[in-house]
């Protein structure tokens, strides 16, 4: 007798990493290229670096006690903007707290990033047309809202999709499996993004499941996964683009698993990863950085230069620097306003408490 | 007007509201095809089709996640727990998420839930499902807790829960699913939320009780009349937020109170109204506020149930001693 766990004898095999473009920025699958113009190639060097740049920046006005809450970007480049940049300005984006990026690309203002870095509920104020939640912080809970968010926007019979991004240690969550579990049963156009960047806070894959891949837990739900190459924007774009067409066809929700890395702390508030990761793994995933070998891609092809980039590098810091002032203009925020938010109708408890601090912040 | 028991009324509201607006979605474990293992959601599923009244995959977070999810869309869900014990499962979709949406996006965006689900003991079920956990619920900023005490109140407050922008817990006593009748008008209507009942008129003592406790209060005062002991019985209705100024009026009238849960003392929201209530009336007070609770263990096993749920008896013992005190 020997037909236990042979199901995950050529689970690897099932699960290949997907790639377009190797470390050296070659096309390693020509098949799979996806159809993008020079201005659209462009298009994605120009935002990741711009994010790169607002990375460092926010690392660095963290540390001047001029933002708050952070979680560091530098790595996870092409997985956060591969993905959104497959997306229609209809579809709906539910992020995890690292996943800034994909809203600022999908409208949301600078500033307001900044704001909810600072704890500003103006920061979560999206303006109309910015079709997202807020970003989540606990881990996994926006997987089963993307199945509710998926289900309206089918039932309201739009060609949109949700879209919803966890880490590797998501994956361990009820709330995961939950998620991609509801929207397989009711077959909806939902793309789960997990990021597996190798490490929750400090606790690596390895220690978080028996899987080989993340992506194979799609088969438990019965909705198609993939594994990618999360280094490679053009892998990271096309698989988005692919599930995007599918689900919006009525082919059910689609699990990405992107391979990447975080280069920084888990946040800003004290993480120190040479506690739980070696300089050698550190310097063997920046060889795969995102943007060098896009940026070779793009040499290569005559569409991208050193003074593009510094351009675009200047641009952003310019941008960044009004961000900051207007956030900083920004009125501060009152106990009494909070109140207000709770509810459409204050009840007279609250009533009463307001009036207490108004009394308080009129002082 | 029909004779109706609680779970017809129940019933009855969820149909007013799925006629009423598209935008009401019904569903949880059971709920479609087998109308909901008590039946409050008999015949929906056949009425108003597979998209409006669904059964959900065996997970409570992801029922109340999907509500969330849902209310972005512009929908009005109306999730069922399928017993509130169960509740667990889903206490970060329901506090950490439907709570506090409207909150967290600066009020941009609302998640208007009911969360339908029975609880209450007496009925001898296994365990984690007659417990009263509306303290948990009513603890959490951002949500309204509403227990009915009958059919009557139960019909309206569903139909005003339903209409309410911000979620609602809508906590359904199993014990008065059935156990009587009462005139229910078939048109619709609605029962303001955060507001009190006064369910009986007295001068004595307040009793101020709200689910199944209302019926043990009412009987309690019943056996006080017996003594000349006029109490006035108030049903709260809603848990969160609760009606001070009908209770404080009362209290001012008849300087004595009493609070009465089924809930354990260290749950529930008897010590939250008790502490209201001296900070605002306590020059009024006779006597110290006696509260009427379960003992503080988990729910009691089947067979000591009985003994361990607060009833009537209890409430008249309480009554005497804050009249005599």
């Amino acid at each position: 007798m020997n037909f236990l766990k042979r199901t995950l004898e050529n689970i690897k095999e099932q699960f290949p990493t997907f790639q377009i473009l190797n470390e050296e920025g070659k096309v390693v699958n020509e098949d799979a290229m996806p159809d993008l113009s020079d201005e659209e190639l462009k298009e994605l060097m120009y935002r990741m670096v711009y994010t790169r740049i607002l990375d460092q920046r926010s690392i660095a006005l963290n540390r001047q006690g001029r933002l708050g809450f952070y979680a560091p970007t530098a790595g996870q480049e092409a997985s956060q903007l591969g993905t959104q940049f497959a997306l229609e300005k209809e579809d709906f984006i539910l992020p995890g707290y690292r996943d800034v990026p994909q809203l600022i690309w999908h409208g949301l203002p600078l500033y307001q990033a900044f704001l909810f870095s600072r704890g500003h509920f103006h920061g979560n104020q999206f303006p109309e047309g910015v079709n997202a939640l807020s970003p989540q912080i606990i881990i996994g809970a926006q997987y089963i809202q993307a199945a509710g968010v998926a289900m309206g926007l089918k039932m309201r019979k739009k060609n949109a999709v949700a879209i919803t991004y966890t880490g590797d240690g998501g994956t361990s969550q009820g709330d995961f499996y939950e998620g991609i579990n509801f929207a397989g049963a009711y077959n909806l156009p939902a793309i789960f993004v997990v990021q597996n960047n190798r490490f929750a806070i400090s606790v690596p894959v390895e220690k978080q499941t028996a899987a080989e891949t993340l992506a194979q837990k799609a088969v438990a739900a019965g909705i198609e996964g993939i594994q990618v190459d999360g280094m490679d924007v053009l892998a990271v774009y096309a698989a988005t683009k692919e599930a995007r067409e599918r689900a919006v066809k009525g082919e059910g929700p689609t699990l990405i698993e992107t391979l990447t890395y975080r280069y920084g702390p888990h946040t800003m508030a004290g993480d120190d990863p040479t506690r739980y990761r070696t300089e050698e793994e550190d310097s063997e995933w920046e060889k795969k950085d995102p943007l060098v070998r896009f940026r070779k891609f793009l040499e290569e092809k005559g569409l991208w230069s050193e003074e593009e980039e510094n351009e675009v590098i200047e641009k952003a810091k310019e941008e960044i620097k009004e961000a900051i002032k207007k956030t900083d203009a920004q009125p501060k925020m009152k106990v009494t306003e909070l109140i207000n938010n709770m509810y459409e109708n204050l009840p007279a408890h609250l009533q009463e408490q307001l009036e207490e601090y108004e009394a308080k912040e009129s002082k | 007007m029909a004779q109706m028991t609680m779970i017809q009324a129940i019933t009855d509201a969820l149909r007013v509201e799925l006629k009423n607006d598209e935008n009401v979605l019904v569903f949880g474990e059971d709920v479609g095809q087998n109308g909901g293992v008590f039946r409050a959601t008999e015949g929906l599923q056949a009425e108003f089709g597979e998209e409006r009244v669904f059964d959900t995959p065996l997970a409570e977070s992801g029922i109340i996640g999907m509500a969330v999810g849902l209310s972005t869309q512009g929908y009005r869900p109306v999730p069922e727990i399928q017993f509130f014990g169960f509740v667990y499962e889903a206490m970060d979709a329901v506090n950490g998420q439907a709570a506090r949406l409207r909150y967290r996006s600066g009020n941009t965006q609302n998640a208007p839930i009911t969360i339908r689900s029975p609880f209450g003991g007496g009925v001898h079920t296994p365990e984690l499902h007659a417990d009263s956990l509306e303290g948990l619920v009513a603890q959490q900023p951002g949500l309204k807790v509403v227990i009915p005490s009958g059919p009557y109140d139960a019909k309206g407050l569903l139909i005003q829960s339903i209409r309410d922008n911000d979620p609602v817990i809508y906590l359904e006593h199993m014990k008065l699913y059935r156990s009587f009748r009462e005139e229910v008008p078939e048109e619709e209507y609605t029962i303001e939320l955060g507001k009190a009942n006064i369910k009986r008129e007295g001068t004595d003592v307040t009793l101020v009780a709200y689910g199944a406790m209302v019926q043990a209060s009412l009987k309690a005062a019943e056996e006080l009349e017996k003594d000349g002991i006029s109490a006035e019985v108030i049903d709260l209705r809603t848990v969160m937020p609760v009606d001070f100024d009908t209770i404080i009026k009362s209290v001012e009238k008849t300087n004595r109170m009493v609070m009465v849960q089924e809930a354990q003392r260290q749950a529930g929201i008897a010590s939250y109204v008790v502490s209201n209530v001296q900070e605002r009336a306590i020059l009024h007070l006779e006597a110290p506020i006696l509260t009427v609770a379960a003992p503080d263990t988990v729910y009691a096993f089947t067979q000591a149930e009985e003994v361990w749920l607060p009833n009537y008896k209890d409430i008249v013992e309480k009554a005497n001693k804050v009249i005599n005190f």
